[in-house]
């Protein structure tokens, strides 16, 4: 829907701007009505699209997979069933594989964290102009569909599994042992002033790797949907590019799409793995 | 792309999904899988169980089997020797009876002989009076010699 008002420039940019609700310059609360605008609105300003899309995702997971756990019997499984308990099976496998402590939540976290990141990653597959135009019908004028293409959605899982984190790293270590987990190693010495000296460095050491945790969990689910919403788009554009690079333009976006079944799930997996084995190191004294 | 309340919201909505999942989701389901799994392993056990019984009643089908086949061959051989002890005895009887009748039948012929002997000898007796009788009258009186012919018959 490029054409003859936008550029090319203009469209890419409007498809990466989400719906912003917030507080105008002037004082008055709404939607933006551009990017700059969205911009503007700083920290007290939320993206209803996000919003919108990643709750109908997870509530309809939640609806699915809580409506055939209720009708859940020990004989024989239905369709749903059938499929809900090889998900849960599949999770449980994972979490038994790499988790060797025992807490209840790990398996039903990395269940929700599978679920709703491959959902949120599958509206990626919707061209990526199809809801924007319904919306824009609707006088709604933007509109990203894909939650896992905005850092707020990443970054909202990766902090609550940080979170998880540092509370089991205490609770199971206790704040000294989170402590001296965090100064006394990797470098020690039976010395206790060079101990003393070594205490700062160990702790940028292992400060930033613990920060890695949950930057590097949001940023590589968001760089990898981003990108791929990203490369949907510029195949959008071609669509406008005359009949032979228009069929091109098919030809791509089908391979592309039919790629990108494969890297929204490896994502999904990678987010819910990496979540066991934080969690797992955090149930563990080196 | 910018950071702002929705990275709350999404936390947020995180934790109350994960609370979700863990009470209505995961907890049924894995009850449920839990007692499948349990049932399975029930089923199978009474499956080979079941198996050893039939294993059992089939050594044992085999035994009265053959209890039943010694049984039968030894009825039938005692019965074959009792034919043969039967068909014996009335061969014996038989074959007495026979004897008797035989003997019976013999010594009914003797009388009959001895009868029809007397009677021929009578009836000789009676004819040589008869001739002795015709040859005499014209010689002598019949009562004269009365008592010489019947010395005579009684000696016959």
């Amino acid at each position: 829907m490029s054409g003859e008002t936008l550029t090319s420039g203009e469209y890419i940019k409007h498809h990466l701007t989400n719906l912003t609700f917030g507080k105008h310059a002037d004082g008055g609360w709404g939607m933006a009505h551009s990017a700059a605008e969205a911009k503007e609105m700083g920290f007290w300003a939320i993206h209803v699209d996000t919003m919108f899309w990643s709750l109908l995702l997870g509530v309809l997971f939640l609806y699915f997979f809580s409506k055939s756990a209720k009708a859940a019997t020990s004989s024989v499984p239905g369709g749903l069933q059938n499929f809900v308990e090889w998900i849960v099976e599949f999770i449980d496998t994972s979490v038994r594989g790499s988790f060797s402590a025992r807490n209840a939540l790990v398996a039903p976290l990395a269940l929700t964290i599978f679920v709703w990141i491959f959902l949120q990653n599958l509206m990626d597959l919707v061209p990526v102009d199809a809801i924007p135009l319904i919306s824009g019908l609707l006088g709604i004028h933007f509109m990203k569909v894909v939650p896992s293409t905005d850092p707020n959605a990443t970054f909202g899982m990766a902090i609550g599994v940080f979170l998880l984190v540092l509370f089991y790293s205490i609770k199971i270590k206790g704040v000294g042992g989170f402590v001296g987990e965090l100064t006394l190693q990797p470098f020690s010495s039976k010395n206790p002033v060079v101990n003393l000296l070594f205490i700062p460095i160990n702790f940028i050491l292992e400060f930033v790797s613990l920060a890695a945790k949950p930057i590097s969990l949001a940023l590589r689910l968001f760089g990898n949907m981003y990108a791929g919403e990203m490369i949907f788009i510029l195949i959008a554009i071609m669509y406008n590019a005359g009949l032979v690079l228009g069929l091109f333009g098919g030809v791509l976006q089908l391979g592309w799409a039919i790629f990108h079944i494969l890297i929204i799930t490896l994502q999904a997996f990678i987010f819910m793995t990496l979540t066991i084995v934080y969690l797992d190191m955090a149930h563990h004294e080196h | 792309m910018n950071i702002n309340l929705t990275l709350i919201g999404q936390l947020l909505s995180f934790a109350v999904f994960v609370w979700f999942t863990m009470k209505y989701v995961w907890t049924p389901i894995m009850g449920a899988l839990e007692t499948r799994k349990k049932e399975i392993a029930d089923g199978l056990a009474a499956a080979e169980r079941g198996q050893h019984e039939q294993e059992l009643a089939k050594e044992r089908a085999k035994d009265v089997l053959h209890e039943a086949k010694a049984q039968a061959a030894e009825i039938v051989a005692q019965a074959q020797k009792r034919g043969a002890e039967i068909v014996d005895e009335s061969k014996g009887t038989a074959r007495t009876e026979g004897e008797r009748i035989l003997s019976a039948a013999q010594a009914e012929i003797e009388q009959e002989a001895n009868r029809a002997r007397e009677q021929l000898r009578e009836k000789i007796g009676q004819l040589a009076v008869a001739g002795a009788e015709k040859i005499l009258r014209k010689e002598i009186g019949a009562n004269a010699h009365q008592d010489i012919v019947s010395a005579l018959a009684k000696e016959i």
